[in-house]
């Protein structure tokens, strides 16, 4: 079942046309030959529209509303393959609202509902999805301070962000702790390169950062973390698939060959009507999961139809970014036709927290 | 109807299917109302449909002038849930109930709604469908079937094809040829209500891939029909044909609802897997088929879950008719793949047919075949995508 509500409906509106006008995608390419990490005057009015703060309590100057209100501006972002520090920021909040301690929460979560930026740091080296594979370790002192040390990958927006909320291991059990950029040197920041050219990625080396025991959260659960980003990463796939069935849609329409537009050819035809589906079905999927976590069923709900989401869209998108490439002949094949931003996007996401493959290893146990 | 009042509804009916039930009747029955291939399960259905109609179950928001029961639609709905649940037969009336009844309440005159309505509800009258011909199935648009005036008949001419139901029907939904001038080939058209009880028609039975039997090759022998059998005007009988595709393949509402074929759904496939074997293993515990059946069940929910949007319109801005006319697709193309799907988990008993070695009697092996019926059936997989390409997406025609 899905619920959608009125109030829902227009933030989806309003978040359409906001992107639409203030960062279409025909300016992609701009932002990402502009190298810089991201467009303050952009952040500004997402902060001023209130998004920062979308699931943070009002108490802590947040709008007090579910994370899963988030799902139609990640989708409306989506597709106009926008870039900006919210995917990583509102992740950072919801870690800190799951597991932070109360002074934890009213130092950050005002800072964040007020434009701060703020990153999870969780990957590794070896690519495992598996949230728990940490070899970071926090050690205590002597002084009865921490002590971080390892090296993270695919941070988002590490640049930019001034804290980083970090997965390690103390005395073998895992923790969050959180480091404020002011006590990193920039040489320990390095970007990496990704297949999505619109992501700003890094590779961050914390090497015995001092940790204050105030900076260690009290609790550390993944798992509510990792659905919270599943959640969000394919309402942007969602939007994403969206986007790059319009652009096949309109080359098919104004394309010609043997005297005929391609579209009228079922090779190409048939395809993109599977797309059509699978972007129906991609979105079906995303805004059950948004019920689901709304509505706070039960956790191994909320779990099946975040994955089942998860999964169908690194599914569909990555093939429609295929095929994408595919129905441009040569034009395909060129930087600039925008059938790679969207492919490079969906490998992106389809990569981030388990593929489909992965999700359906996982569905088979909710399912069976 | 308020939530009390939904469940009231829904034990009551439930309660109804569970004393009603017919029992087993010892032969096999058909799984959709285009198999209906022996006398025997023809009443056997018939009855059911009579005793269904009867107990004010069928029809429901159907206007109660013409033998409808004057409801909302939400009842008809949970009934339809219920019958569903409940593993009854299907209602076997299907082109009467579902596009001809819809049909004619939208577009008949009075005296076609006091004359056929009831009678379809009632399973008095069968009705079936005579759209396709040998030599244009999928090009519908160019039926050569002739009917030319004559007084006030139509004398026809010629034959129709895969007649569901044609050696029951009373009735056929027809359309014919009364023009062959015309700027195209939709142009000479008509729609008649047909009675196939006039002589000179002659429904033939076809064997079937399964062999067994249910649906005819129907020859027109200089047939004559009344003229005012003739549904909309004189020549726009194409898009006659065209509404009640749209009845049929579920586009838009309307229907009387009622089961039209034997409910077969995931979990039945999730049970097999269970039960049956492969290499002296359960199937479901071999990890590659175990991928191939959450494949099945992504795109069994998936479906559930389109239909949920579908109901949402600000979820459904872009292409708002894309769920509803993929309907027929998704659901075919899925019965399809899990009826073949359930031969993979019996091993070398896969390769068994109707018979008592096999499992469960040969019934997958049997559904699978059947499976095409509706793939084929109502316009191919193949003509639908067609179809989403057009009009959804405003691609230019093949
Ligand atoms: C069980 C069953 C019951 C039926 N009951 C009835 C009934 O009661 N009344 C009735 O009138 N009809 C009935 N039909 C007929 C059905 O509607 C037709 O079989 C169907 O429309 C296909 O037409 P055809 O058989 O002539 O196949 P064809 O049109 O010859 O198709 C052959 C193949 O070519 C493909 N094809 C054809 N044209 C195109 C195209 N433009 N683009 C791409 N591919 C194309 C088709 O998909 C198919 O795979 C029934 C069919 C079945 C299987």
């Amino acid at each position: 079942m899905i619920v959608f509500s009125e109030e829902q409906a227009m933030l989806l509106d309003t978040a359409n046309e906001f992107c639409q006008n203030q960062a279409p995608r025909s300016a992609v390419r701009d932002v990402i030959n502009a190298g810089t990490a991201m467009d303050p005057a952009l952040w500004q009015t997402m902060v001023d529209l209130g998004w920062l703060g979308i699931s943070i309590p009002e108490s802590y100057g947040g709008l007090g509303m579910n994370l899963a209100d988030a799902v139609p501006i990640f989708e409306a972002m989506g597709r106009q393959l926008m870039d900006t520090p919210l995917l990583a920021t509102t992740l950072a909040a919801q870690v800190l609202i799951q597991d932070g301690s109360d002074n934890q929460k009213s130092t950050w979560l005002p800072k964040i509902s007020a434009g701060t930026i703020a990153a999870v740091a969780y990957q590794e080296n070896d690519g495992n999805w598996d949230l728990g594979a940490i070899d970071a370790v926090l050690t205590p002192t002597d002084s009865g301070e921490f002590t971080l040390s390892g090296t993270k990958m695919l941070v988002p927006d590490a640049e930019v962000a001034e804290v980083f909320i970090v997965s390690a291991r103390l005395q073998g059990k895992p923790v969050w702790c959180l480091v404020s950029s002011e006590s990193l040197e920039s040489s320990q920041f390095e970007r990496e390169t990704v297949i999505d050219e619109t992501r700003h990625s890094y590779c961050v080396q914390f090497s015995d950062v001092a940790v204050s025991p105030d900076d260690v959260l009290p609790l550390c659960q993944f798992h509510p973390f990792e659905m919270a980003s599943m959640m969000l990463i394919a309402a942007e796939m969602s939007g994403g698939l969206a986007g790059v069935l319009e652009v096949v849609v309109d080359y098919l329409n104004t394309r010609k060959q043997f005297d005929k537009l391609i579209g009228s050819y079922q090779a190409l035809k048939h395809p993109t009507v599977d797309m059509l589906l699978g972007s129906e079905l991609v979105r079906s999927t995303v805004y059950h999961a948004a019920t689901a976590w709304r509505e706070n069923e039960s956790a191994s709900a909320v779990e099946t139809a975040i994955r089942m989401a998860k999964c169908c869209a690194s599914e569909q998108f990555s093939e429609a970014g295929d095929r994408g490439i595919q129905f441009h002949g040569g034009f395909g094949f060129t930087y600039d036709c925008d059938a790679q931003l969207f492919l490079r996007r969906a490998l992106w996401s389809q990569y981030q927290l388990g593929d489909e493959r992965y999700q359906r290893q996982k569905l088979g146990g909710l399912f069976f | 109807m308020n939530p009390a009042e939904i469940d009231e509804f829904r034990v009551q009916v439930r309660a109804w299917l569970s004393d009603n039930k017919p029992a087993d009747p010892g032969f096999l029955l058909p799984e959709t109302f285009m198999e209906v291939g022996t006398d025997q399960q023809f009443e056997f259905l018939r009855d059911w449909q009579r005793k269904v109609f009867e107990a004010g179950y069928l029809g429901m928001s159907w206007p109660e002038a013409y033998g409808g029961g004057g409801q909302p639609q939400l009842m008809q709905e949970i009934v339809n849930q219920e019958m569903a649940v409940a593993r009854v037969p299907f209602v076997p009336n299907t082109i009467g109930l579902n596009w001809a009844g819809p049909l004619i309440l939208d577009m008949g005159s009075e005296a076609d709604k006091n004359r056929y309505i009831k009678n379809i509800l009632s399973a008095e009258d069968i009705w079936c469908q005579g759209f396709s011909e040998p030599d244009h199935g999928s090009d519908l648009g160019n039926a050569q079937v002739r009917a030319v005036k004559d007084g006030d008949e139509y004398v026809v001419n010629g034959s129709k094809i895969w007649t569901s139901l044609g050696s029951y029907a009373k009735y056929m939904i027809l359309i014919a040829r009364t023009s062959t001038e015309g700027s195209n080939k939709y142009a000479g058209l008509s729609f008649f209500l047909a009675p196939m009880t006039v002589s000179g028609i002659d429904p033939t039975p076809i064997k079937k891939l399964t062999g067994e039997y249910g649906f005819c090759q129907t020859y027109f022998d200089d047939a004559r029909i009344p003229a005012d059998c003739m549904l909309g005007q004189e020549g726009e009988g194409w898009s006659v044909a065209m509404k009640t595709l749209m009845f049929e393949r579920g586009a838009v509402g309307g229907q009387a609802g009622g089961l039209s074929m034997m409910d077969l759904n995931i979990n039945d496939i999730i049970e097999l897997a269970r039960r049956a074997t492969r290499n002296g293993q359960p199937a479901i515990d071999d990890p590659l088929t175990r991928d191939e059946l959450t494949k099945l069940v992504l795109e069994a929910r998936g479906n559930g879950l389109m239909g949920s949007k579908a109901k949402i319109p600000a979820l459904n801005q872009t292409y708002p008719t894309a769920v509803a006319m993929s309907s027929k697709l998704r659901g075919s193309e899925l019965k399809r793949k899990m009826t073949r799907f359930a031969l993979s988990l019996q091993g070398a008993n896969g390769a068994r047919y109707i018979s008592e070695q096999a499992m469960d009697g040969g019934k997958w092996q049997r559904s699978y075949l059947n499976a095409f019926s509706a793939t084929i059936g109502g316009g191919t997989s193949q003509i639908q995508k067609n179809i989403l390409g057009e009009r959804v997406l405003g691609l230019p025609k093949s």
